[in-house]
Formats: C-alpha cells, structure tokens, sequence
C-alpha cells in the first residue's frame, strides 16, 4: 500500500508551464518533445490547469480494454506496455479516463508513465518549479487533508 | 548546427504555393534567430517603396535556437513586416506556445507574401502545410478564431496566432493574439494579415527538439529554475508588471491624462496590489516558464462582472491612470476588448488619452465622440471608445482607428502636439520628462517609441543617473542595452529572466549549449550590434533620418507639475547632445545613419552607408 505513490497535482499552484513535460521526455526519452511526455498538461480557459500522470488505477481500464494483453500491470500500480505485443490500436487510450496514455508517433506503440523507477523520483516532480507535483500515496493525501482541516479547527477553538 | 529546424517555410498566398527553404549557418551565425532574422528578412526581401498594406509586402515569423528547447521562458516567436503605423521596421514579439511548437513541426520560420483571393489561414502540422479556407472565420474575434481551428482540425493541443476583426479592418493598432493572452502587439502587424487576407496561422508540431549538449543544458536550467523562484523576479511573479504602478506613481513618473502629469490621485486604487485583491483569479505561465507572471482577472461585480483578462502593466497604465480612470474592472474590460477585437493596448489607451485631452480643449464636440462624454476618468466612455476604435465605428472610431498621430493630422488645430508619438507609434507607459535617459531610448528604437529595445528606463528608475537631465553619456548606456536586448530577442528568450543571468557569458553559454556554436560573450554581443544595425538599415531603406528619433512635443515645450516633479522638462540643447552621444556610440553620422566602415566591420550591406 505504501508503496503505490502516484503523482498528485495541485491545480492552484499549476501554471502550466509544462515544464513536467520537458524533463519527462528529456529523461525518458533523451530528447526535447513533449509530444513523447509521460504527464500531460490540460489547460481549460480561462483559468484552469492541471497535469496529469497514470493513477495506478485499481482497476486499470487500460489493461482490460487491450485485445493483445499488452497492457501488463505490475505490483507497484503502474502500467507497462509490452512493444512486442502492442500494434498501437489505441483502445487503452480510449479507455483511461485521464488521458494518461500516448501514442508515441514514431515507434507506434503506446507508453505510459513508470514513475522513474530508476530514479529517486518521478523527474516530473522534481523539476516542477511551482511545487505543484507531488509524489505520494492517496493515503497520504487524505491523511494531509484530515490534518489541515483539523489543524483549523484546533486554531479557531484557540 | 543544433537548436535550429535548420529550414522555414515559404508560403505565396496569391497562388497558394508553399516551400522549403534552408537557413543556412552562416545566416544562423550571423543573425541568430527571432529579431536578427525579421531584420535579415525585411531587409533583404521588401521592394523598396512596398506599401505596408499592399501584396509586395513580406510578413514573416521566426523562432530563435532556444525555442522548443528547456531554457526559461524559451517559447517566443517573432512576427515581422514593413509597418503600416510607422512605414519602417515592424514586429512583435509573443510568447505563448507558437515557437515551440513550431520548432517540434520541423520549421524555424515563415516568410509570407502575397495576398490570398479570399480569407484564408495557414495550417502547419510537422511537414505537412495547407492553406486554409477560412470564410467562417472571418469576422471573429480572436479567441473565437482559436477555439473555431481547433474543432475544424479536432486538435486542442493546436498553437493559434490569429487576427481580430481590427486586422480585417487593417487599422494601424491591429495586433496578433495567440493563447489568448499573448500578442504580437506593437506596430499593426495584425493589419498586415488583415491585408493578405489571413486570418490565423495554426500550428501542431510533434518532432523532437535537439540541442547540442543536452546532459549540460537540462542541469544548467535546473539551477536556473531555481534563480527564476528567487528575488531576481519576485516582482514578476507575485504581482505581475502591474507593481510597477505604485513604484512609477512614487518616482512620478506614472502617466497620468495623456503624459500631462506622472502622478495619479488614484494610483492605490489601480494598483498591483489592489488588482491581486480583488481581481486576479490565477496566475498562468507560458510553457518553459518557471516564473508565470500573468495575472488573470476576472471581474466579481459591478457593471464588468464576468469580463476576463490578462492585464500587465502598459495596458493597465495606459487604460487607466493615462486615462485618468482607476476602475479595475473598466481596464479588464478594456482589455479584453483589445485582445479579442485584436488591437494593441499601448497603442489603444495613448489614443484614448489623446482623444480626452482634444475633447477637453474643445477640439472634439460630443458630437465628434459619437455622444460619448469622453472627459478624463469617464471609465465607461473609455470602454466604448477602445471597441469603437477597433471596430472603426461611428465617428469617433473612423477618427482614432489608425492611432493618434493619424488622427491628429486629420483633426489638426494643434492636436499633433500632445499626439504622444515616436514615429507615428504611440509611447509606452514610462513618462517622458521625468524619466529621460528612457526617453532617449523610446525615440531612437527603430520600431518607435518602444521600451523594449534597451531598456534604457532602467538607469533612471534604479537612480544610477540624474533622471531629470540628459547628457552625452546617456547615448552609450542606450546602445549597450540595445546590443544585449538585440541578443535576448534573437534567441528569444524572456527579458524577464535577464536578471537571472550572473553575467553576458551565461547567456553566451546557454547559446553554446543549444547550438554548439563556440561563441563568447563578446561575439555575442557583436552579434547583438550586427541584428541592430540591420534593423536600422531597414528604417534608413525607407528614409529614416534624425528627425525621426525625437520624443513628441510635450517633452521639450510644457513643464510637468506633480506631487513629485516640479517643473520637469527635456532642454532641447540637452537632448540634442545625449542624441549625437548616442549617433558616436553607434558610429553613426550626425544624421543617424551608420558608417560604411563599421558596417563593413559587421559584415552587412555597406550600400546605404555614409
């Protein structure tokens, strides 16, 4: 359980920027395009943004709706694409509800985000420069919303 | 050659036939990218005499080497024409995600000529190019055009600059919007596209960008990431430009009722501060950026409840206090009309301020302003006269549409000396008497009363100088800003992040890094001076002289009275000299044209040379 960390997204503090994007394909890719990122940055005008990653769904749609089995789901929560058996249909793109997953354009096979497990950290997080990102568990999450929100009713009873 | 597509696009749109072209190294060397290669363009291809408005004129777009690249703030494109407002060099410069994409289709530029039979757009996905129809468009505002291409194509991630229905109208204000907050505003190059009949370039790019040395280049950005959230552009990222508001009010050099005072009574009430209070719903970058200083108001009540802008400083200044109105929520609105109509917010609050100083003198009846009591400080009749004036209606519109100096010359009786111009361009938000090394800055830029090209304001606000004299000295402080700025513009980057820079040779290093070109920081700044003089051999192409490079009137004939300023005022003789200091440093004649010698010294055409 702990181990399921997702990445999380603060849409007051997302600029959208999209440097997210950049250091994904930098350090996945080895290459400046974002085309090719892992987290995809949504803007709704005039005011909204958002970037979104893989949610370790619990039950991943993606995996179901591949008709290849291409679509491994591995013990930490996230996805992984087997390029031997991927033709790049798409029906796991279809089927996430958050986009997270593309077609690359040149090896015509879907990704989709690892979390950099190669890495101390997904490098999304580590360069977002408004401190949007997060890595951490939903546990976590609720458990820091839990907090703030006693946190003020501790204060407002002094 | 790294950084660079390494090829642009040609388009004739009177026959509709696009090509390839390459870009060479030697013309990358040399000029760079952005404003050197608008320069090395215009110069090169515009007919002598081409009308800006007509078919021989040549718009073109570029991108700089960063572009598409993880450089801070690297996202920038450049349009460029002959300008209609000022007949000499024309461009903006825009960030948004126009030049990264397009740097990911494949291409570092376009150049356009010729006119399309009918409305038209240019659509750019990697390397496949059309030329659209683009009937169903014409007539919409900005924004509309954006959201109209991108369901026509069934593409969000679509980058979109286009035209309002000013540009279709080819008045001198028009401007280019893309992301709906970003513009190509100054020097009606909105009016150009109008004139070829395009409405919009949209663009789709999903290649990779590649740079020289990308291990190096992405941990040196890391740290300047880092510099980008520190004290070098805290300003910039917690109240936006619009700080500057309190800042100029307290020097006295805030705008006030068309540049007649630089204090404003009202200045807390249009201030950065108050507008982040009560108007600023979020704060959004461009892509690249790790500073994001556009602020997004979104009126809450009041008669503007529901208008939605981004408002930085020069349209809130120049709306506002150089309007004499202080109600946020008729700036917003203001703006909003700007950005979506598609004229340019400089331009549109100079004109308006001009328009309330003739009405206020008796120049313009009430009949003239279509019934509009357009007195200082009416915030309404501002409105109406901003979508007036972009929409060319009634009286009033058909009066100011082309700016305040074309409108002074129809409407005469003196006007023409408080028409608040530099070339025929309207003046940014930073005052003349009270800020004068600025003021030698704006005259002489080549596009026109311009604070971009040195940013020579800086000494005077900083007090590195005796702001309210000029002397010879001032003209090298003008030049070296603008052989730096020339740089920033070409590769482009943000000049927000100049303060981020320890030094020349880090902005140096970021070019070596993207382009693999071993260039120091002195070459750098040689190219800087080479991008400049090429721009000013357009203007001197189309018959610039010294007389062109004077601030309007008002700087040398009437004294400023203030809260801060008692009795400013530029002394001619003063203002000469800190000309001739400037003409020394550029090793240009007396009359403003550069030597032959030292266009030979930067390897550019020695022809109109003396």
């Amino acid at each position: 359980m702990q181990s399921k960390k997702i990445i999380i997204c603060d849409t007051e503090k997302c600029t959208g920027c999209e440097i997210c994007e950049y250091a994904c394909s930098i350090f996945k890719e080895k290459t400046v395009n974002w085309s090719k990122s892992r987290i995809r940055h949504i803007r709704v005008e005039p005011t909204f943004d958002i970037a979104i990653a893989c949610r370790k769904c619990e039950e991943p749609l993606c995996a179901k709706a591949c008709p290849r089995d291409a679509v491994l789901v591995l013990e930490d929560g996230s996805v992984k694409i087997e390029p031997d058996k991927c033709n790049g249909c798409g029906w796991c793109i279809e089927a996430c509800n958050f986009g997270a997953l593309k077609l690359d354009w040149d090896k015509k096979r879907v990704f989709a985000c690892d979390f950099c497990a190669e890495f101390d950290q997904p490098k999304c997080v580590e360069f977002c420069p408004y401190e949007a990102l997060e890595f951490t568990t939903l546990d976590q999450v609720g458990h820091e919303a839990g907090k703030k929100a006693f946190k003020r009713i501790i204060e407002e009873m002094g | 050659m790294k950084g660079y597509a390494g090829k642009f696009l040609r388009v004739d749109l009177a026959s509709g036939e696009v090509r390839a072209d390459k870009l060479s190294e030697e013309v990358a060397r040399k000029f760079l990218g952005g404003y050197g290669l608008v320069a090395w363009t215009l110069y090169n291809e515009v007919p002598d005499g081409a009308d800006a408005l007509s078919p021989e004129n040549v718009l073109c777009l570029w991108t700089g080497p960063v572009a598409g690249t993880p450089v801070p703030v690297s996202s920038k494109y450049i349009m460029g024409a002959r300008s209609p407002a000022t007949g000499f060099i024309g461009f903006g410069i825009a960030s948004g995600g126009i030049g990264s994409e397009l740097k990911a289709a494949g291409w570092d530029g376009i150049v356009v000529t010729g006119k399309a039979p009918r409305p038209s757009y240019l659509y750019i996905q990697n390397d496949m190019v059309e030329v659209r129809d683009a009937s169903r468009l014409w007539g919409k505002t900005t924004w509309e055009t954006e959201e109209l291409i991108r369901d026509e194509l069934c593409d969000d991630e679509i980058r979109v600059s286009s035209i309002g229905p000013a540009g279709e109208l080819q008045t001198c204000l028009a401007n280019i919007t893309n992301d709906r907050n970003r513009q190509v505003g100054r020097s009606g190059m909105g009016a150009v596209m109008g004139s070829k009949n395009l409405k919009a370039i949209a663009i789709r790019g999903t290649g990779d960008v590649e740079v020289a040395e990308l291990d190096e280049l992405i941990e040196f950005c890391r740290d300047l990431y880092k510099r980008c959230r520190g004290p070098a552009t805290e300003k910039y990222r917690v109240l936006g430009t619009p700080a500057n508001v309190l800042v100029h009010n307290r020097l006295g050099c805030l705008p006030t009722n068309n540049f007649q005072k630089g204090t404003f009574e009202d200045a807390e009430a249009c201030s950065g501060e108050r507008m982040l209070e009560t108007m600023v719903k979020k704060v959004v970058a461009c892509p690249s950026c790790p500073i994001a200083c556009d602020h997004i108001n979104v009126v809450r009540d009041g008669p503007w409840a529901g208008t939605v802008a981004s408002v930085d400083y020069e349209s809130l200044e120049l709306l506002g206090p150089n309007c004499g109105v202080s109600d946020l929520g008729a700036i917003t609105k203001a703006v909003e009309l700007c950005d979506t109509l598609g004229i340019d917010t400089i331009s549109a609050g100079v004109t308006v301020s001009w328009a309330m100083e003739a009405y206020e003198r008796g120049l313009l009846s009430r009949e003239d302003c279509d019934g509009l009591d357009l007195k200082f400080g009416n915030s309404e009749a501002m409105v109406e006269a901003v979508r007036r004036m972009s929409l060319r209606e009634g009286r009033l519109g058909a009066l100011i549409a082309d700016g305040s100096a074309r409108a002074a010359e129809k409407l005469g009786k003196g006007s023409e000396k408080f028409a608040m111009v530099n070339k025929k361009l309207e003046w940014g938000a930073y005052s003349l008497r009270s800020l004068q090394t600025a003021t030698l800055g704006f005259a002489t830029s080549v596009r026109g009363a311009c604070y971009l090209r040195s940013g020579s304001y800086q000494v005077d606000v900083k007090g590195k100088v005796d702001r309210y004299t000029l002397d010879r000295s001032r003209g090298p402080v003008v030049t070296e800003g603008e052989n730096l700025y020339a740089v920033i513009d070409s590769m482009i980057i943000c000049k927000f992040t100049r303060g981020i820079y320890k030094d020349d040779d880090e902005i140096a290093r970021v070019i070596r890094l993207v382009t693999g070109f071993d260039i120091s920081d002195e070459e750098m700044i040689e190219i800087g001076e080479r991008i400049h003089n090429m721009a000013k051999l357009f203007n001197v192409r189309f018959g610039a002289s010294r007389a062109d490079d004077y601030p309007p009137p008002r700087a040398f004939e009437e004294k400023m009275y203030d809260d801060v300023s008692d009795g400013a005022v530029i002394e001619i003789e003063r203002y000469d000299e800190a000309l001739s200091g400037y003409y020394e440093s550029r090793r240009w004649s007396e009359d403003g044209i550069p030597t032959k010698a030292l266009l030979e010294d930067l390897g550019l055409d020695t022809r109109l040379g003396v």
